[in-house]
């Protein structure tokens, strides 16, 4: 039963030689997705290229639904899983700085490495920027703390905070993402082309 | 063969595909390791190795460098360090057989490339801010996150998505 080395069924000594091996299947598959392009991704906020958006949702759905079955199935303890930690002002704070980097760097970071790796000198920009901006907070550190440890939820799902089934929000969510999908079509077909 | 060359440069894969690949490695992630995927984890423990050799001092005392601090580790023993070294080596594969690898410069038309490297060096400053505030970035929080039903996950990808949209006509000089 998964996780794998968390039950040690794999030995630790894997552990780096599995981290090349994903860092290179994640590294591929966005480059490969065109996440390597600023003008690609920034075209979700003004309708000319929804692969961001595209990709993203879709990549939620499939995992979302593959964790659970698995959790069913017994294939995978779902219940050792890190579950992202929910600080409240600092999760949302820290989305809307995020936001703001995203419009005017054209990246996030993981999109970032790509570029670095492709040769394209604004992708090693926004990563110096990267590494400047988090030298910066922990300059900052002692000054926000308030913020950093304030709100704090626990390791809360989204279902179990509402109080809904797992599956009646995933499927939910579903629908959700397929009428997104089917508007950005649309939306897409009266947007102007932007070459780039 | 130009013509072929100049086309596939071009051609990336369809988004609904590239979308599942993404969401199968992120189950294999959480199958394999418990935890999702991360692009600024590798980065940040880059800097507290930095300033742990620079200023050991400074780094034993720091409170946020305390957390970090541990003198018989090297932080850069890290799985997301390695991570990211992998990060680096797809990508260039996959440009390398779309015959993407270049050094350019990307900006639209209607602004300098001095404009671009600017607004790209504050939005990664942004960036390593924010995800310093939010403990990861679209990748560790956002999408690893949403992966397992996180509500955190859930709030920063809407933030962070939201904000863009909400300020996208501001700098729309920059795109468009």
């Amino acid at each position: 039963m998964g996780p794998l080395t968390y039950f040690e069924i794999i030995s630790p000594q894997w552990n780096y030689v599995i981290a090349v091996l994903i860092g290179i299947a994640f590294g591929y598959i966005l480059e490969a997705s065109g996440f390597s392009s600023s003008r690609k991704l920034a075209g979700v906020f003004y309708g000319y290229d929804f692969a961001v958006i595209r990709v993203f949702v879709t990549a939620v759905i499939v995992s979302i639904i593959g964790l659970l079955y698995m959790g069913y199935f017994g294939w995978i303890d779902y219940s050792v899983l890190f579950v992202h930690p929910t600080y409240l002002y600092a999760s949302i704070i820290g989305g809307i700085i995020m936001g703001f980097g995203f419009i005017m760097g054209g990246f996030c970071p993981g999109t970032s490495l790509t570029a670095v790796a492709i040769g394209k000198l604004d992708g090693w920009v926004f990563t110096i920027g990267l590494f400047i901006g988090i030298f910066l907070f922990s300059l900052l550190f002692p000054y926000v703390q308030n913020l950093y440890f304030g709100g704090y939820l626990g390791h809360v799902k989204i279902t179990d905070y509402y109080g809904i089934s797992d599956g009646w929000f995933t499927f939910g969510f579903a629908v959700v993402a397929v009428v997104v999908f089917y508007i950005s079509t649309l939306i897409r077909r009266r947007v102007k082309n932007v070459r780039y | 063969m130009k013509f072929w060359e100049q086309n596939k440069r071009h051609t990336y894969w369809n988004p609904y595909f590239g979308g599942a690949m993404l969401g199968l490695l992120m189950i294999l992630t959480f199958y394999i390791t418990g935890r999702g995927l991360g692009a600024t984890g590798g980065t940040k423990n880059a800097i507290v190795a930095t300033v742990e050799t620079v200023a050991p001092t400074y780094a034993s005392e720091s409170a946020y460098y305390k957390k970090y601090y541990d003198e018989d580790k090297n932080p850069l023993e890290n799985w997301l360090v390695f991570e990211t070294i992998g990060i680096l080596i797809g990508a260039f594969l996959s440009g390398a057989i779309s015959g993407r690898v270049r050094f350019r410069v990307q900006h639209s038309p209607k602004i300098t490339v001095k404009t671009r490297l600017i607004f790209a060096g504050i939005g990664g400053l942004l960036f390593g801010v924010g995800s310093q505030i939010a403990r990861g970035c679209t990748s560790g929080a956002a999408l690893s996150g949403s992966a397992v039903l996180s509500l955190g996950g859930f709030i920063t990808m809407i933030a962070i998505f939201g904000t863009a949209y909400v300020v996208a006509y501001f700098f729309r000089k920059l795109w468009i």
